[in-house]
């Protein structure tokens, strides 16, 4: 068998400044055949990164490789001088990271920097790099692949230049390529196109690949073997079929059972028309300087349920969100909290209003005040909204931390004491503080590991069961939403497209672009990714990309359904179908699009 | 629960949590010298500051006094002793009143945004375009040499930078998640500014105070070596240099030695900051290794 990466036995040791080595990766050991693709797997904090940089013999800042072998094409690449071992990467390793555009330098064309790595090893002139790249752009199903190397990073879309991303790491042709994350920052819908594209060009090339993710439906499609990482350990290793449906090690079948379900319905509460809505937001218009993101928005949320926003990124949830809140002010439309009407602005509310909407940010990490203690954070609400001092504060403090489920000693310590899932709770504790009606949750488990947001999400469950909390929860994790929100909103581009209760917004008729987004989903299923690459949908959807304040409907540029002539000048307004479930597109209710998941 | 496990917090001694190098503690001892002397210099000192205690000007080292003599006759191991005490006290000062202004202004701009920070900035860079030493030279020349004048004009120089400095911080630190979250809770400008923001600013704008003190030596020093600085006969380094360059020539060495303190005072400040913000990045780098 022929490997291309073998690494024996290899540890890596981080150093905190002015402190000793720990160790990071403990004696990890594993190969790579040729166009096999190997994924890496385990929470954050596990070593997968960290191994993926070392097969290229690149430690980070403050780490050091410190045992272990690396073999590459049968070299040592430890043994290697610096300047040998350089020389390997975009030769015979390239590297596809996270996010594409910190990748390319904005101010350059996209084809020049495709062809640099190659140009600069003396891989041939840049007449026939340029036609092999054109190549890898045909194969990676590039839209005008003959002129797409001509534009700047920017002008092309975030799944687009991902996969031109991916060309660039092919352009040298290597034999072992390293896929770190290369679609969590992307949509659902975005990450089809991408997946099938580098699967598609890793079988075609033959390139030995490893591919690192904490997102196991993404794995059951790329994956041959699959490696479990745990604190730098490797737990378990098999073939891919192996590791989904009979996992041997215990970590692995935690993980297995914190992968979110298939979207599942679940019969919701009905919202009780009797009480006023704790939020209603009415034909909200609202953007940031010249640009206008949301365009007629009308959203209400029942006190003691759950609304669900779903959406791709940059469809304007985060801003509806603030909105509500009062941090970007409208521009057209009202809102009303709690039966009463709310001034745009922060500013102008008064704290009673203030206190029943609350609001908890997506990024745990930079949501607290890393120079104030938790007993601060969670202490200063009490007293701005309810006046609460010293002890009758301080026994509160500890009561909203057992509320979230963490122990009250944390009062003393500061956000960088805590980790990921702990900090996030402790941004819902402050919510709770003010003692709200609803709580925005913008995006709260999107950063967290599938294991710790299982937690959270429960969490919110507990807390509205006990408390009678209302909450706005933003997503784009379908699943999530499914089977948490009681009604769903669906955003495109800023509009409503489609809203109602839960169960018939996830059951047909779908509006077009819901259809799109539900099928997108990555199921665990070996194969699925095949099966809906190929389907009119997918390939519509991947041609265009969203714009913002079109004329007429914002999916036409997108959508196989398109009538042209009237989608593309009309926009379409909300219909109302049976079950209170809400429309908004041209066609008839008959031929909205059906068969479901 | 995985997330929910105890964390083991080291507490370690003060100078174990300071992570000091050995450059650091080298920097940190010149420094700690000279404030000492700064502060007892009238006790140290044999002479007064502008005692003359020999008829032999520019006397060599040994002779006369321990450092020689100046171009006077005073005594020039007295004269430095008394010139920290006026460098170190002025680099403060017109650091403070820099750090006054230039963080209240830069600060304000960046939370009340709109027409302020627009007029501020564009005062600003205005000042900023004139050469600081020539901006210097012309208010001095219009307003007169006293202490207060000097002050200010400094002061009001180094305070270009400051709020540059303090603007950007700002502007970075406002658009976080938890100023917005302190927003959206209804705080006021003030609780924000000096509970959300301030103390996120705290290590960059020391770094940049221990920069300004550096700067603010050396500007003063320039002036008073040009004559519009400290007058005669109180002791200032830059002073001194300018009172006795011409002793050079005849192998005196009472203009190098304040040159040289000036050096070692600045030096050692600039790697005090050196240590310091790398201790500031060796933390995020941490970060980056617990991912
Ligand atoms: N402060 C701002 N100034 C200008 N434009 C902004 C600002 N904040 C957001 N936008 C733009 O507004 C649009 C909607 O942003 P928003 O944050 O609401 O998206 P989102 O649906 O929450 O996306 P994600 O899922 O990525 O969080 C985007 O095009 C974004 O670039
Ligand atoms: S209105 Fe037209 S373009 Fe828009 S979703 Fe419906 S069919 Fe598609
Ligand atoms: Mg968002």
């Amino acid at each position: 068998m022929s490997d291309i990466l073998t690494i024996k036995n290899l540890r890596v040791e981080g150093r905190p400044p002015g402190g000793t080595y720990v160790p990071i990766v403990k004696g990890v050991s594993l190969n790579v055949a040729k166009g096999e693709v190997l994924a890496l797997i385990g929470e954050s904090g596990s070593g997968k990164s960290t191994i993926s940089l070392a097969s290229m013999g690149f430690a980070r800042p403050g780490c050091r490789i410190s045992g272990g072998e690396i073999w590459l094409n049968g070299r040592d690449i430890m043994k290697l001088s610096p300047h040998d071992r350089h020389a390997l990467r975009g030769n015979e390793v390239s590297y596809v990271a996270q996010s594409a555009a910190a990748s390319f330098n904005p101010a350059l064309r996209i084809g020049k920097q495709v062809i640099e790595a190659p140009l600069w090893h003396g891989a041939g002139d840049a007449a026939t790099l340029t036609a092999t790249a054109v190549d890898l752009y045909r194969k990676l199903d590039l839209p005008n692949p003959d002129t797409v190397g001509n534009k700047f990073p920017h002008q092309v879309s975030g799944g687009q230049l991902q996969r031109l991303m991916a060309a660039m790491a092919m352009s040298c042709g290597p034999d072992l390529l390293i896929l770190d994350e290369p679609t969590t920052a992307l949509d659902v819908t975005t990450q089809i196109e991408v997946l099938k594209a580098f699967k598609d060009i890793i079988r075609d090339q033959g390139t030995a690949a490893i591919y690192v993710t904490h997102d196991l439906a993404v794995v059951a499609q790329v994956a041959d073997r699959i490696l479990v990482l745990k604190n730098g350990e490797m737990v378990e290793e098999g073939p891919t079929a192996q590791i989904l449906h009979d996992p041997q090690h215990e970590y692995t079948r935690t993980l297995m059972a914190a992968v979110r379900p298939a979207p599942h319905l679940v019969d919701h509460v009905d919202a009780s028309a009797a009480q006023a809505p704790v939020i209603s937001a009415r034909n909200i218009t609202a953007g940031y300087g010249a640009l206008t993101i949301l365009s007629d928005v009308s959203v209400d949320v029942p006190a003691a349920s759950v609304v669900g926003v779903i959406g791709e990124s940059g469809c304007g949830k985060s801003t509806l969100a603030r909105v509500v809140a009062g941090l970007t002010p409208l521009r057209e439309g009202e809102i009303k909290l709690d039966g009463k009407v709310a001034a745009p602005s922060v500013k102008d509310r008064p704290r009673d209003t203030l206190k029943d909407c609350q609001i908890v940010f997506q990024m745990a990490d930079t949501a607290l005040n890393p120079r104030q203690r938790i007993g601060d954070i969670l202490g200063r609400p009490l007293e701005f909204y309810q006046g609460l001092k010293g002890r009758a504060r301080l026994d509160k403090v500890g009561e909203l931390l057992e509320l979230v489920d963490l122990p009250r000693s944390f009062a003393s310590r500061f956000p960088g004491e805590l980790s990921g899932g702990q900090k996030q709770r402790i941004n819902l504790a402050r919510a709770l503080a003010a003692d709200p009606k609803v709580i925005l949750c913008d995006e709260v488990t999107s950063a967290l590991d599938t294991v710790v947001a299982a937690g959270v999400i429960d969490l919110l469950k507990t807390l509205k069961d006990k408390l009678g909390v209302a909450y706005m929860f933003i997503s784009h994790d379908l699943s999530t939403v499914a089977s948490f929100a009681d009604e769903v909103v669906v955003l495109y581009a800023g509009r409503v497209v489609e809203k109602g209760p839960s169960k018939a917004v996830f059951s047909p008729p779908f509006h077009p672009y819901t259809k799109l987004l539900l099928s997108s989903v990555p199921e665990m299923r070996q194969g699925w990714l095949e099966g809906v690459a190929d389907t009119g949908e997918a390939k519509a959807a991947s041609a265009g990309s969203v714009v913002i304040g079109a004329k007429g409907c914002p999916f036409s540029n997108r959508c196989t359904h398109v009538i042209s002539g009237t989608c593309d000048t009309v926009a379409p307004p909300l219909r109302v179908l049976s079950d209170g479930l809400e429309i908004a597109c041209h066609l008839p209710t008959g031929e909205l699009p059906d068969r479901g998941l | 629960m995985s997330d929910a496990t105890e964390f083991a917090k080291p507490r370690a001694s003060v100078f174990a949590g300071l992570r000091l190098t050995r450059t650091a503690i080298f920097a940190g001892g010149i420094l700690l010298f000279w404030l000492v002397l700064a502060l007892f210099g009238p006790w140290i000192a044999p002479h007064g500051e502008a005692d003359i205690i020999s008829t032999k000007t520019f006397a060599p080292i040994g002779e006369g006094g321990w450092l020689g003599t100046d171009k006077l006759g005073r005594d020039v191991f007295s004269r430095l002793i008394y010139g920290v005490r006026t460098t170190l006290l002025l680099a403060l000062v017109t650091t403070v009143i820099s750090f006054t202004f230039g963080v209240t202004l830069g600060f304000a701009a960046a939370i009340l945004k709109g027409w302020f920070d627009i007029v501020v900035s564009r005062i600003v860079e205005a000042f900023m375009a004139f050469p600081s030493t020539l901006l210097a030279l012309v208010v001095i020349g219009a307003f007169g040499t006293s202490i207060t004048v000097l002050v200010l004009t400094v002061g009001l120089v180094l305070s270009t930078s400051v709020f540059r400095v303090s603007r950007a911080l700002g502007y970075d630190i406002g658009v976080m998640d938890f100023v917005e979250a302190a927003r959206a809770r209804g705080e006021g400008t003030w609780w924000i500014l000096t509970r959300e923001i301030l103390p996120n600013s705290m290590a960059p704008l020391i770094a940049e105070f221990g920069l300004r003190f550096t700067f603010s030596i050396l500007f003063l020093s320039g002036l008073s070596f040009l004559g519009l600085g400290v007058q005669e006969p109180a002791a200032d380094w830059g002073l001194m240099v300018q009172e006795n360059v011409g002793g050079l020539f005849l192998g005196s060495s009472a203009a190098l030695i304040p040159a040289a303190c000036i050096a070692s005072l600045t030096v050692s400040m600039n790697l005090l900051v050196d240590w310091f913000q790398q201790r500031q990045q060796g933390e995020t780098v941490l970060e980056k290794i617990d991912q």
